[in-house]
């Protein structure tokens, strides 16, 4: 194995790892991160960037546990699964609520050579039997989200019902309580192997001919090569397509006339539920739709509190009105997969005309073919995984707070994600003794200033700004994991290097995701609860861009986000839908106020403020 | 519209025939036959010119003097070179070929003789597609009546006897007897508009853009050089406008009063207006799209935009400069097609 590349002779470089300051009052706060995520001395001589794509908020302590989970599944993929040539995994570090992650590459070239050869007996299986790993694939993840609901609630009966005694179970209830928690940890861990078997190989064969396309065609726009590769049936259009079914059911029902803007989701519930036979019947069908296709969550699903349609309905409701009209109207809603399709085949037809010899032509096809055959697994698993898993792991946990908390571990069950993975099994254990012997738990003395301790940490790590990257800067950045999975470059550094604080800049620059240029009004939504903010026309300006947004795409004129790149699903989206969408622009929620008058150019990625 | 062995009118004439009607005249002759918009017009063809020379040759003689020439005597190339300009522009041209030319004037013009026309070079040498040489070519603008047609014909024909042209010829060693040219008579347009195209990126050789440069009247200030173009790259394929960039366009050149174009300063509410709207962009990437096409090529293509929105094509040329270097494959088709993905996992090359 390779020790990390040091980096050498940077003139203009990072703050280091060790010049980094807990912030006053929060030293306690960050010392309850496990030992393995403080950073120590040896981390200045690496190269270290802020996860802002993934973690763009403060981790509570809690949530860690996705990077925990993540970065293990992705370096086994890496360093030993499929053997990646040039690098193996990524380390992580946190500091003030912050993650912060570098890469490990590898140098020596006869070490290089021997994982050549590694990587080729077994990534090239793989994708030489894409198909069948990947129906395989799905069947697995089936039976862990199978496992993971099939896990039962925690509850502590005051005594062991009479059956389990009559029937010899000889467990006692208290032990279901590890057991279930355990399993939901260790499903989680296990879910994001899932994740990433496919993960790097898909995105390495998409990018094979991404960078094709950039050499053949060096004006060619990302989105343009995105939108050749784009799978038109993919899982993460489900829930969007799942609404407007469901708002031409209610038109058909006759029950349409109780949507309307406005009005709460559990009034609309109620309303049908009173309405008879054909209120029943659309209730029936969305339950049908909610099962699985609800399970989308309004976030990256990194976050406990990135909730899903199913846990809040006021997301996919506050789309229904929309979508009723356009029904009433006469409109089609379905997306015109055929359509949509031959426009494809004929952009990729053009585009292969335009290369320059046969020779070229070929390697072009063999190119795209593959990249057509990995993209149903780039697009599909995040339903499977970042949505419909992490919806199931994080409410089991908050099943668990809110058992802690009718114990009297604190006062609200959502505080259990203050606790670190470690301490949440403490904390079960401590309720398992204490149910067990009849004495009081300790937790409801331990964990109430703990909590509110790091409730005011988290908010004051908000407050701060921090760097985007750590260390010395690297002479080039090799890793094709850090370049595929996080766009970084070398010249990326520079531009962070040079910039200024840029706040008082009336132009905001990023990713050019879908073509147009629009002028309005900005409405900075910050969470899914605002989303009734919105009016007709209005350019929405949000922190993450997500696919289970696309319902308020009918109702926007252009979309700007904080975090995204041209490959992100919205930016897919906001292309279905012909809207103008700048994503990744990293400050746009800080930078613009809502009200504002802005101009978005989705063609050329760049937004400005016109008051 | 008859075509003669001295007249070639587009319709009938395409690169085939580049021997006889000159590259210029052999493409305006193709893009008219791809049934692409080109303002009408005829060659006065190369067997023209030879009648001409053969006519001066009985009285004098001109291609065993040039071929004497010795391109080291600078002063002997002048001199022969001023002399024979001179016999050229002031000699009538045989009775039968002025006739011709005439005819087919007025048949050009058929409304009104005084319809303005362009008269052009169109030279018959492979080498005239060398920047070097396609530079000593002459055009001339809004030209009036059968009598300046006439003239300006042999002042095309003259420029064959420039200093340039001549110490070319004799460097090349070409023989006098092949060098021939053709002149291109055809409708002035009279341009709202006009520029370049080039159906790739001039600055990365991208094939998938076209780039757009224009400005106010007529395409003689953009082709030389008088004025900043206003300046587009446009997708060829997806039609999106990825750059604008509106230059102050301070001069136009616009049809003078009695012939010729002038220089007329460009109105300041104007000047730095884009001269092209989106519409009229996508629709000369269309017209590009088709050239680029037809040929099988890169083009490098010179338009006008009348003033009633019309687009007219005045040139259309191979690109010369990447074509040189697309010899290079972006890639190789692969024996394995998985090794491909070795660009990105295999680290740097």
């Amino acid at each position: 194995m390779n020790a990390p590349v040091k980096p050498q002779g940077a003139a203009k470089g990072f703050p280091l790892p060790s010049s980094m300051k807990v912030i006053p009052g929060t030293e306690r706060a960050q010392a309850a991160h496990a030992y393995y995520m403080q950073f120590n001395e040896a981390d200045d001589d690496r190269f270290w960037f802020y996860n802002s794509m993934h973690f763009p908020e403060p981790m509570s302590h809690f949530d860690m546990v996705t990077g925990e989970a993540a970065y293990c599944a992705l370096g086994a993929s890496n360093t030993r699964v499929q053997c990646l040539p040039t690098t193996l995994g990524i380390d992580q570090r946190i500091i003030n609520g912050r993650v912060y992650i570098g890469g490990n590459a590898v140098t020596d070239p006869d070490e290089i050579a021997r994982r050549t050869e590694e990587f080729q007996k077994r990534a090239f299986y793989y994708y030489a039997n894409w198909e069948r790993l990947y129906d395989q694939w799905k069947d697995k993840m089936r039976a862990l989200i199978k496992d993971a609901q099939a896990l039962p609630t925690p509850s502590l009966p005051e005594f062991e019902p009479l059956e389990n005694v009559h029937a010899g179970r000889g467990i006692a209830s208290n032990h279901w309580l590890l057991d279930t928690y355990q399993k939901t940890l260790e499903g989680y861990f296990r879910m994001w192997h899932h994740h990433f078997e496919f993960l790097l190989l898909g995105y390495g064969a998409y990018l094979t001919f991404f960078d094709f396309c950039k050499k053949a065609f060096p004006e060619i726009p990302d989105q343009t090569i995105a939108r050749m590769v784009a799978g038109m049936e993919a899982e993460i259009f489900r829930p969007d397509d799942e609404l407007k079914r469901l708002a031409r059911r209610a038109v058909e029902l006759g029950v349409d006339h109780k949507f309307t803007d406005g009005v709460s989701a559990d009034d609309v519930l109620a309303s049908l539920d009173q309405l008879g036979q054909p209120g029943k019947d659309w209730l029936a069908e969305l339950e049908t739709s909610r099962n699985p296709w609800f399970n989308v969550n309004v976030g990256d699903g990194f976050y406990h509190y990135h909730r899903s349609w199913n846990d809040d309905l006021s997301m996919p409701f506050a789309a229904l009105p929309g979508y009723i009209a356009m029904v009433k109207a006469g409109a089609n809603l379905d997306r015109p997969i055929e359509q949509l399709m031959t426009e494809r085949k004929q952009l990729i037809e053009d585009y292969r005309e335009l290369l320059s010899t046969d020779e070229e032509r070929a390697a072009y096809d063999q190119m795209i073919e593959l990249a057509h055959r990995v993209f149903p697994y780039v697009e599909g698993h995040k339903f499977y995984c970042e949505h419909w898993y992490t919806n199931l792991f994080f409410n089991k946990i908050r099943e668990f707070g809110g058992l802690l908390a009718q114990f009297g571990f604190f006062p609200d069950g959502e505080d259990v994600f203050h606790l670190t993975h470690y301490e949440v099994e403490a904390a079960i254990i401590d309720l398992m003794t204490s149910w067990s012997n009849g004495s009081p738990p300790r937790g409801p003395v331990h964990w109430p200033p703990i909590v509110a301790e790091r409730k005011a940490a988290l908010a004051e790590w908000s407050k701060h700004e921090t760097p985007p990257a750590l260390g010395p800067v690297p002479d080039v950045i090799d890793d094709p994991a850090i370049v595929m999975l996080w766009g970084i470059t070398r010249e990326n550094l520079d531009v962070w290097l040079n910039a200024g604080t840029g706040l008082d800049s009336k132009e905001i620059r990023g990713f050019a995701a879908s073509n147009g240029v629009i002028e309005g009004v900005a409405r900075v939504v910050k969470s899914v609860e605002e989303i009734g903010r919105l009016q007709q026309g209005d350019i929405l300006v949000c922190h993450v861009t997500n696919p289970t947004w696309a319902p308020i795409f009918q109702k926007i004129g252009a979309a700007v986000s904080d975090i995204g790149g041209s490959m992100s699903h919205a930016a897919i989206v906001a292309r279905e839908y012909g809207l103008p969408a700048v994503v990744g622009t990293g400050t746009a929620t800080q930078k613009i106020k809502d009200g504002q008058r802005i101009r978005v150019d989705g063609g050329l990625g760049v937004v400005t403020i016109l008051d | 519209m008859q075509s003669s062995d001295f007249i070639g009118w587009f319709a009938d004439i395409g690169l085939a025939d580049r021997p006889t009607v000159g590259g210029k005249g052999g493409s305006l002759g193709e893009l008219t036959r791809a049934g692409i918009a080109v303002p009408p017009g005829f060659v006065v063809k190369t067997s023209a010119f030879e009648r001409f020379v053969q006519a001066l040759e009985q009285e004098a003689p001109i291609r065993s003097v040039v071929e004497a020439l010795h391109t080291d005597d600078l002063a002997g190339v002048t001199a022969c070179s001023q002399a024979l300009r001179a016999r050229v522009e002031a000699s009538a041209l045989p009775a039968d070929l002025e006739a011709e030319i005439s005819a087919a004037l007025a048949e050009l013009c058929a409304e009104d003789a005084n319809v303005p026309v362009a008269i052009r070079s169109s030279a018959t040498t492979e080498d005239a597609e060398d920047a070097s040489f396609a530079g000593l070519q002459d055009t001339f603008l809004w030209v009036l009546g059968p009598a300046e047609v006439v003239k300006y014909v042999r002042t095309c024909w003259a420029s064959l006897y420039s200093t340039e042209s001549m110490t070319y010829r004799r460097k090349q060693g070409l023989p006098e007897a092949g060098v021939h040219m053709a002149v291109v008579v055809q409708r002035m347009v009279d341009a709202r508009t006009a520029g370049v195209m080039f159906t790739r990126s001039p600055t990365t050789g991208d094939r998938s853009v076209v780039t757009i440069e224009g400005a106010w009247g007529l395409g003689s200030s953009v082709v030389g050089g008088e004025v900043t173009p206003d300046r587009f790259v446009i997708g060829k394929i997806t039609g999106e406008i990825s750059v604008r960039d509106i230059s102050d366009k301070h001069v136009q050149h616009l049809p003078a009063p009695g012939g010729g174009v002038e220089d007329v300063p460009v109105p300041d509410d104007q000047r730095k207006v884009p001269c092209i709207s989106d519409e009229e962009l996508g629709r000369l990437r269309d017209v590009a799209r088709k050239v680029e096409r037809h040929y099988g090529r890169p083009q490098d293509i010179e338009w006008a935009i009348d003033r009633s929105g019309g687009i007219l094509l005045l040139q259309s040329r191979p690109e010369t400069v990447w074509s040189v270097k697309d010899a290079a494959p972006v890639a190789k088709p692969a024996e394995n097609p998985l090794l491909h993905v070795m660009s990105i996992f295999g680290g740097r090359r």
